[in-house]
């Protein structure tokens, strides 16, 4: 025995793209948590003993973060040309952050690589610990949403994207350019806090 | 096959959700029940020999008499899947998923398909967390809060302490993510999918209280993932978060250097005091809906209950010290800490005022959905008042640890959420599954159970009051607690059949889902928008419009327009 079906008027305008950017704003409040989280647990773990060693910052640390913050602004270039009905600059400027967004999750790759063959492990000391908790956090939410961007590219290719459905596209570079704030943040914590 | 895949495994549907994740905690809430029966059974008679234990367990109970380590893996399993498995997934993912959508005027949740991840994610956690029990050395032995070292020492620690511990740490991570799935999916569907006129203000105060509940959750959840990362590093990769330097367990030299077991103490109680809310804030909006239900008054002070709520949420992040005034803090914290987690009973004192201003003068109608909200009211009170006690320094570093804390937590987080679940289960069956619950068996139900709880919590309190340590796996060891045994027994055999009146309850369900007398559409005469069979375009009215005057009938349902 199931109870009657409720039925449902049609949803009102705009309904879904609200819901979107409400659900992407609450989804940055727990990653702010978590990594406030990661903080604080780094700046007590700090203060409890005398083995904290700040973590090297290699040129390729800096040129990563180049290439991040040209995605977010090559991003921000696709969704206003979205915006604006130019679907094949869009798709040109898109194909661009997808690319530079890849080319960033590569070269974190590599710049473990490099940390490791210098010797600085994850239970070298604390600081090399929380390095490397918080660039690994930071690269798998980067690599969901560089998905999501990656799946966006099928459909801007396909030519499915459009000013009447660009919600997708706004709250992808939304969340991009959020994690490359969040970036920022971490080199400002282990590279200048760090190694003070 | 197709069919039943894509309407039971895959639904999106959060009706079928919500019946999933009710399910699957009436399942872990008897998986939990049973754990405590069996430790129950252990504490009264601990060199009874019992031949299902030693079936059951043959290293842990070697010739039927349990050991220490098997009690502690036991203790924590029933912590666990209680807290998070029933407390955490019943009232919120259960009723939550099935009724906020539709008492809002939506079609579905806002983001069906992360719902559905949000359940099946909680369902590998709560299966994670069962493998525990068959790996070698068993389940973990550091309690539901995995306090360090114990908890990420590794093998050495103790049975357990190896794979069973490293699985219930991912299970808890898996757990977080799945809450955090579905807080944000709860957070949208409230502000974004109300029906026209459903103002925030005219929304029932069990929307109020999933959606600050949601919020509870995506902010707790997120902080105990960061600290079960920590914590699964410290264990599995080397690193030296919670291990301090020095460490020496089984005659063996630890390699671990200046870690701080505090670290996770106050990493889990940050998101552990909160958990307290996100286990009762919903029994709380349920039972508000209930009350003025069945006293066909509307809820006295109804926004003052928004504000409580609210007000509960925001102290609750900011009291998590008081569970450790005996770590070494500074005094001046203490004070703070206590100051601040007196101040919750300001909010909760509000609440249960308001529940009594609802019934007052009502025309109560005593159906054992009103029963156990009754109940509700009672052992939220009992157990809120040992929290007074234990939120004061002074008193809590002689009560830490003992059984006063145990009958205070289980009366205010445990009895209390789950009388609220047994009164939404009453209330909501008709209209989850189309028949009425037997009243009569209801009642048998809620008289036993209610009689029952007191039975098993109040002598724990004197126990604790006399000094009797928790955790113990059998006081008959210690001199100074043989007087307790009398207080033990009688509440062991409280649980006994405290526990077999659940089989009640879940016969009541099986037999009434098949041949329960048919349920009318609204069978409660209630004015909240889920006892309608369609979403109406607007509403007109709050949602707790009883005993107007000048109506012809003494309810006017949200949707109808005031005559």
């Amino acid at each position: 025995m199931t109870p009657t079906p409720h039925v449902h008027p049609p949803s009102p305008p705009g309904q879904h793209r609200r819901a979107s950017f409400t659900a992407l704003y609450a989804g940055m409040a727990s990653i702010i948590m978590l990594f406030g989280a990661f903080t604080s647990a780094m700046v007590v773990r700090r203060g409890a003993s005398k083995d904290w060693r700040g973590t090297p910052a290699p040129q390729l640390l800096w040129v990563n973060t180049a290439v991040l913050a040209a995605s977010s602004v090559v991003a921000e270039r696709a969704r206003r040309h979205l915006r604006n009905n130019d679907r094949v600059h869009f798709n040109y400027w898109w194909s661009g952050a997808t690319l530079l967004g890849a080319g960033f999750i590569a070269a974190q790759g590599l710049l473990w690589r490099r940390l490791v063959d210098a010797g600085v492990y994850l239970n070298s000391n604390p600081g090399s610990a929380f390095f490397y908790i918080g660039t690994v956090a930071h690269a798998l939410h980067l690599f969901g949403v560089w998905l999501w961007m990656f799946y966006l590219w099928t459909k801007a290719v396909r030519l499915q994207l459009g000013p009447s459905r660009r919600t997708g596209v706004d709250v992808c570079t939304v969340f991009w350019h959020f994690l490359g704030v969040l970036w920022l943040y971490l080199m400002f914590l282990f590279i200048y806090w760090g190694n003070r | 096959m197709r069919t039943f895949l894509s309407r039971y495994l895959f639904s999106t549907d959060h009706k079928t959700i919500g019946i999933q994740y009710f399910v699957l905690s009436v399942l872990a809430g008897f998986v939990g029940l049973a754990l405590s029966v069996v430790m129950r059974i252990h504490l009264s008679y601990p060199e009874a020999k019992i031949r299902l234990f030693e079936i059951l367990w043959p290293n842990g109970a070697p010739g039927g008499v349990m050991t220490p380590e098997l009690y502690l893996a036991l203790l924590t399993m029933h912590g666990t899947i209680m807290a998070f498995f029933l407390l955490t997934t019943v009232p919120l993912g259960g009723f939550g998923n099935y009724f906020l959508p539709i008492q809002i005027g939506a079609h579905d949740m806002a983001l069906p398909r992360l719902n559905m991840l949000s359940f099946w994610t909680t369902f590998l956690s709560f299966l994670v967390l069962l493998a525990a029990f068959f790996v070698e050395g068993g389940a973990p032995l550091s309690g539901w809060t995995a306090y360090p070292p114990l908890s990420a020492a590794g093998p050495i620690a103790g049975p357990g302490q190896g794979t069973g511990q490293t699985l219930w740490i991912v299970s808890i991570a898996i757990f977080c993510l799945a809450s955090l799935f579905g807080s944000i999916n709860f957070i949208t569907t409230t502000l974004e999918m109300r029906v026209k006129g459903m103002s925030l203000f005219r929304m029932p105060l069990t929307v109020w209280a999933w959606f600050i509940t949601a919020l509870i959750s995506l902010f707790a959840f997120a902080v105990l993932m960061a600290a079960g990362i920590l914590l699964l590093l410290d264990r599995e990769a080397g690193t030296s978060f919670f291990l301090p330097t020095g460490l020496l367990i089984n005659d063996r030299a630890l390699p671990n250097q200046g870690g701080t077991p505090l670290l996770w103490q106050h990493l889990f109680w940050f998101f552990g005091h909160p958990e307290v809310y996100i286990a009762v804030l919903p029994g709380m909006g349920i039972v508000s809906t209930i009350l003025a239900n069945f006293a066909r008054k509307p809820v006295f002070g109804y926004k003052p209950m928004v504000w409580a709520m609210l007000a509960i949420a925001g102290l609750g992040f900011i009291v998590w010290g008081h569970h450790m005034f005996i770590s070494g803090m500074n005094p001046y914290s203490s004070l703070a800490f206590s100051v601040l987690t007196l101040t919750i009973g300001v909010p909760s004192a509000i609440k249960t005022f308001n529940w009594l201003g609802t019934l007052w003068g009502g025309r109560i109608q005593l159906t054992t959905a009103m029963l156990f909200s009754l109940g509700f009211v009672s052992v939220f009170v009992t157990g809120g008042l040992t929290g007074i006690i234990l939120g004061q320094p002074s008193l809590d570093i002689y009560f830490h640890d003992t059984y006063f804390v145990v009958g205070h937590f289980h009366m205010i987080m445990g009895v209390a959420s789950v009388f609220a679940m047994f009164a939404a289960t009453f209330y909501w069956f008709p209209r989850m599954f189309g028949r009425m619950l037997n009243e009569k068996l209801g009642r048998v139900h809620f008289y036993i159970t209610f009689l029952g709880v007191y039975g098993i919590f109040i002598p724990m309190h004197f126990a604790g009051l006399a000094g009797n340590p928790r955790r113990y796996a059998d006081f008959t060891q210690f001199e100074f607690l043989q007087d307790l045994t009398i207080l033990h027994k009688f509440s062991s055999h409280c649980a006994f059949t405290t526990a077999a009146v659940q089989l009640l309850f879940l016969a009541n369900l099986i037999y009434s889902y098949r041949r329960g007398p048919l349920a009318k559409d609204n069978p409660w005469n209630a004015t909240t928008l889920e006892w309608l069979n369609k979403t109406p375009d607007a509403v007109h009215c709050g949602a707790y419009e009883y005993s107007v005057p000048g109506d012809t009938k003494d309810f006017r349902m949200q949707h109808e327009e005031a005559r």
